[in-house]
């Protein structure tokens, strides 16, 4: 027996899950595009550790596995992963932050649902404090897939001819030298294009648009993205309004890096993520503003994952001070 | 055209939030005319029908009622009169089961009908003469509740603000839940009377404008209620086509479609200048006041899985099941709800009355209504906050029912929640998440009382203790100031026999003198009780008797044990006093 | 070594007086924690405890000379919420003090009762009313439920009804589905066979 409502619309988290995935897609093809099919092996990789990780720990737990295997909840989080990882590093490495962010940052804190933590931030978060020096591997434009499937399931790693420096780890590295500016720096060097990486820009297009039709689907609202974009590029603008020689234009920072990702489908997993719309503005903005501050004056190259880690801990702060007025108790 | 086509047009309509649109699924029984349900042989009329006290029967077994005869009257002012639905004998008056999800009974009034439909004599009553209050006397014995469902005794809402009047009347025809549309068809059909009655109540209110909201997915009840209301020659009443939106038939969410005014949650809208009336609530205060028939009738709109979806005129009181019947039923229906599908009630079974909120009947197969899907954790998606038209944040109220966490709930404004159903209905998760709420209102009221009588039961506990302590005192009070009084005597007495030989021994030592004249009686007792004929007893009867002496003594001593055990409280105490006397 | 040790000491020294002063300054009066147990028990006044009445219980808990699963009247759940308050841990209730039972109001069998005003005295919230030699009854409403007046009536009229459930009081119950939809039947048909046709 149940009770009313007896109709309901024909939603569910598998469906919610489906289109972020789908959503994925234009950022995933401008990545095959750019850089290869080694993001299809990491994908594949890192898919198949996520579903027997969710499925030993739910066993474990106890759960319906069938049902909460089929949510796809799991996939998100590994395709998150895949993406936010260097496509080249080794197997074990996406594997190792697939089977973390399942069984530590989803499982251990109650599964679905109840992780305080966005699972693939925390596997990042967890990557790139062992292993500093892989990930920050990324690969060059139009590495051959052969080399790639070498460098990613192969013994050896024979890496200086083709992995390349992130654009953000090379301005970085640059004006840390001391003696460089941006413009020095950016000059001439094969990581940066047009706007913001070679490649990345085309990477961060497709984000773009599969972000926005999300908001379109209503599957996320405007609120985290465009305050998260805003916020960086406030502080970005500022900085660079202040010294452009030493700090990176707001369209570089907005063109490079994971933070069209984290904009649109990281920074908005509901789960881990401020729910009011007033503290999902805060919840952005403030998002977008450490990510900068973590590329400038940080010990990492890019502060999404650190950004995005620090906030959700200020979630239910954030949700409790910017509760809503119901209705009647609005002022005009 | 007149002013009431144009009135819509120009008329700034306001949005509420949230709210969802569903299939409206009126097509099946909106274009059915109301018909009438033939005479049943049995009616059982609930007393409670109304929010408010519960009546009290005025028959008994085996009176012979008219219709529209008051069977039960109202249970102080906030309460609503039940009447009889058809002429006949009262068979019972019993519990029976009532159309309510608890599956439970209550009173009823049973009456077998005769089959001569008798009237009873309408009462000479003209509204037009007599005062606000006796009109609204007259409709609360009439027994005129709200028709939309919460069957709110209409006499309480009919009384404007008296410092800011009444701004706006509202007359809600939204009919806003899928399926029903018994509201749709009486605009139809009885679109005159029901602006009578509209106008009725505005002149009552005295209400500076009245808006009639429609949802302009019935634009034949629209048009027909335009052309009414043009032919009345009403120019204050305006027809108001609203956009199309469940819950836009919520009272609040009209008011503010209408007005942009927020009533807030336990406020009374008289108090920001509307009032909200459904209506088939219009139309049966007219009935009341123009035709002086009580409410024994309303439409009841009958769809679903049934052969024949319809509309009728339904006997407040008919058995569930003869309607349905007469709509026929069809195999694979699963439930039977009363209401819609977004706020109906599952019924415990068709043997239970049509009532004065039964709005529709809804059968429920699983064609129409899919089973729920499981449900799954909640991902705090923020769908249920969107759809929201109380502007609440649903999954949070959740998170804390869920937990019995009911204080916190509180805080998140579950007591504004009006049970729509708009956050189960979009939930990705599928959790019944009005089902959690329900759960929680229960609960906290029933705490709420709980707590109220254990309160009360303190108080009442420690008025006791306070009162026993009190009679103790009082008791001790007495006895003392009876001991001075014997202190005083003794004085006297010794006073008069001695003289002023020693004053001053006796009044050194009362209590000596006190404990000198008890020994004497003592003494004088015990003589008393002396056995007189011992002089001549042989050894044998001298051993018996100093046997009983000795065990005399032992009894003594123990009970001198006792007397100090039981200390200075003991009756000896009063002793002293009965020397005095 | 001797600065390091007189600075500990000193720094205690006058940490200490500061918190004596502070608990003498702020001192606060009456003892809210007894009240607050108070609020949590139900005012039944029925003894089962083993005191004379919840305020006796809640002063004994506060002085940890009582364990707080003593209630049978406030069952499971006040226990749980003396927990709560208390920062202990959960127990379940003593069955030595009696088993949680239905809420029930005593009841008064006017034809057996001879009107002895013994159960008067004994209803510790004046719930029941009469005179020596008249008929007692019990003012449903303000009774606790604490059979307190059950054993000392002589001629055995007194009887506990537990509450009926009604549709104004009827509570919804917690959400509870079963995990794999399974299909139900009419429900007509099987609650009332009688009209199944």
């Amino acid at each position: 027996m149940y009770n009313a409502p007896y109709l309901r619309q024909n939603n569910s988290v598998s469906r919610v899950m489906l289109k972020v995935m789908l959503a994925l897609l234009p950022g995933l093809a401008a990545y095959v595009w750019q850089f290869g099919i080694g993001i299809l092996i990491q994908l594949l990789i890192a898919s198949v550790v996520a579903l027997v990780c969710e499925a030993a720990m739910l066993r474990v737990r106890n759960k319906p596995i069938s049902r909460y295997l089929l949510d796809g909840s799991a996939l998100v989080t590994a395709w998150l992963i895949a993406l936010s990882f260097p496509s080249i590093g080794p197997w074990w490495m996406v594997a190792l932050g697939t089977a973390i962010a399942i069984i530590v940052a989803k499982h251990l804190y109650g599964g679905l649902g109840q992780n305080v933590f966005n699972p693939a931030m925390v596997a990042y978060a967890v990557m790139i404090v062992s292993f500093p020096a892989l990930m920050s591997q990324w690969p060059a434009p139009h590495l051959s897939g052969a080399e790639q499937w070498q460098l990613i399931l192969g013994n050896e790693r024979v890496l200086d001819a083709i992995s390349s420096a992130t654009p953000l780890d090379a301005l970085r590295t640059g004006l840390h030298s001391g003696h460089g500016t941006v413009s020095t720096v950016t000059h001439g060097h094969a990581a940066f294009g047009w706007l913001g990486g070679q490649g990345w820009e085309w990477i961060i297009l497709g984000y773009a648009i599969g972000g926005l039709w999300l908001m379109q689907q209503r599957v996320i609202t405007w609120h985290i993205p465009c305050a998260l974009l805003a916020g960086a590029a406030a502080v970005a603008g500022l900085l660079w309004g202040i010294d452009s020689a030493h700090y990176a234009a707001p369209w570089f920072h907005l063109a490079s890096g994971g933070i069209m990702l984290g904009a649109f489908f990281i920074a908005t997993d509901p789960v881990s993520g401020a729910t009011t719309p007033r503290g999902k503005l805060i919840f952005g903005a403030a998002i977008g503003a450490l990510i900068v501050v973590i590329r400038t004056w940080g010990a990492y190259p890019d502060g999404v994952a650190f950004a995005v880690l620090l906030l959700n801990i200020c979630v239910p702060l954030i949700d409790m001070y910017t509760q809503p007025p119901v209705f009647g108790h609005k002022k005009d | 055209m007149g002013h009431t086509d144009r009135a819509p047009l120009l008329r700034k309509l306001f949005n509420f939030h949230g709210g969802v649109k569903p299939n409206a699924n009126k097509q099946q029984s909106a274009a059915q005319p109301i018909c009438t349900l033939p005479l049943s042989r049995e009616y059982v009329v609930p007393l409670h029908q109304s929010i408010g006290g519960t009546p009290q029967p005025l028959v008994v077994a085996g009176d012979r009622v008219l219709r529209g005869q008051r069977i039960g009257a109202a249970d102080g002012n906030v309460s609503s009169a039940v009447h009889a639905p058809t002429s006949g004998c009262v068979v019972a008056i019993e519990e029976r089961l009532m159309p309510h999800a608890s599956g439970l009974s209550a009173p009823c009034v049973v009456i077998e009908a005769d089959g001569l439909d008798e009237a009873a004599p309408r009462e000479n009553f003209d509204w037009r003469s007599a005062s606000p209050d006796a009109v609204r006397d007259y409709l609360r014995d009439a027994g005129v509740v709200g028709l939309g469902g919460a069957v709110f005794p209409s006499h309480l809402k009919l009384k404007a603000n008296n410092s800011i009047g009444l701004e706006t009347l509202i007359i809600n025809g939204a009919e806003c839940e899928p399926f029903i549309t018994c509201d749709d068809r009486l605009m139809q059909e009885k679109a005159r009377e029901v602006i009578e009655g509209v106008a009725l109540m505005a002149h009552l209110m005295q209400a500076k404008q009245t808006l009639i909201g429609i949802e302009d997915n019935k634009p034949d009840a629209i048009a027909a209620m335009q052309a009414a209301a043009q032919t009345a020659g009403q120019s204050n009443i305006s027809v108001v086509a609203i956009p199309t939106r469940y819950p836009a038939g919520g009272a609040k969410q009209l008011i503010r479609v209408l007005t942009g005014i927020e009533v807030p949650h336990g406020k009374r809208s008289t108090d920001y200048g509307v009032q909200c009336f459904n209506v088939g609530t219009a139309f049966a205060i007219r009935d009341a006041l123009e035709n002086g028939l009580s409410l024994t009738t309303r439409v009841v709109t009958v769809t679903g899985n049934v052969e024949r979806p319809g509309n009728y005129w339904v006997r407040i009181g008919t058995p569930m099941h003869e309607l349905v019947e007469h709509a026929g039923i069809k195999p694979g229906t699963e439930r039977w709800l009363m209401g819609g599908p977004m706020m109906g009630i599952p019924m415990p079974s068709l043997d239970v009355p049509v009532v004065k909120a039964t709005n529709c009947i809804l059968a429920g197969s699983a064609e129409l209504f899919a089973a729920p899907e499981p449900e799954m954790p909640c991902i705090r998606c923020g769908e249920c906050a969107q759809a929201c038209p109380a502007d609440l944040q649903p999954f949070e109220m959740y998170w804390h029912s869920r937990a019995r966490n009911f204080g916190k709930a509180q805080e998140y404004h579950l007591f504004d929640c009006i049970e729509c159903g708009c956050c189960s209905y979009v939930c990705p998760s599928h959790i019944p998440l009005v089902d959690y709420y329900r759960f929680a209102k229960s609960e906290i009221w029933a705490r709420e009382k709980d707590k109220t009588a254990a309160d009360q039961a303190r108080d009442r506990y420690e008025f006791r203790n306070y009162r026993i302590e009190r009679e103790k005192e009082e008791k001790a009070a007495r006895l003392a100031a009876k001991t001075a009084a014997g202190r005083a005597a003794i004085q006297a007495s010794q006073q008069t026999v001695t003289g002023d030989a020693a004053p001053s021994e006796t009044a050194d030592d009362p209590k000596k003198a006190m404990i000198a004249a008890a020994m004497q009686r003592a003494q004088a007792q015990k003589a008393a009780a002396q056995p007189q004929n011992t002089e001549h007893l042989t050894p044998a009867q001298q051993a018996e008797v100093n046997d009983a002496e000795a065990r005399r003594a032992r009894a003594r001593e123990l009970a001198d044990q006792d007397a100090q055990s039981i200390g200075k409280t003991s009756p000896s105490a009063d002793t002293p006093n009965k020397m005095a006397d | 070594m001797i600065s390091a040790l007189l600075v500990m000491a000193i720094g205690a020294i006058v940490l200490g007086a500061a918190l004596g002063w502070a608990s003498v300054k702020f001192k606060v009066e009456g003892d809210p924690l007894v009240d607050k147990i108070d609020t949590i028990l139900p005012q039944t006044q029925c003894g089962q405890c083993g005191f004379p009445g919840c305020k006796p219980y809640a002063t004994a808990i506060a002085k940890g000379e009582a364990d707080i699963n003593q209630c049978p009247p406030g069952g499971d759940e006040g226990v749980r919420k003396l927990a709560d308050l208390l920062g202990r841990e959960y127990k379940p209730l003593n069955a030595e003090h009696g088993i949680e039972k239905p809420k029930s109001v005593a009841f008064i069998d006017e034809q057996t009762c001879i009107g002895c005003t013994l159960c008067i005295q004994a209803c510790p919230v004046d719930a029941i009313v009469g005179a020596a030699k008249q008929m007692h009854t019990i003012v449903a409403d303000l009774c606790t439920g604490c059979e307190l007046c059950v054993p000392p009536c002589p001629a055995d009229c007194i009887t506990m009804e537990p509450i009926a459930e009604t549709v104004e009081t009827w509570k919804w119950r917690y959400p509870v589905f079963e995990l794999k939809p399974v299909v139900t039947t009419s429900v007509v048909t099987t609650d009332h066979p009688t009209r199944a046709a």
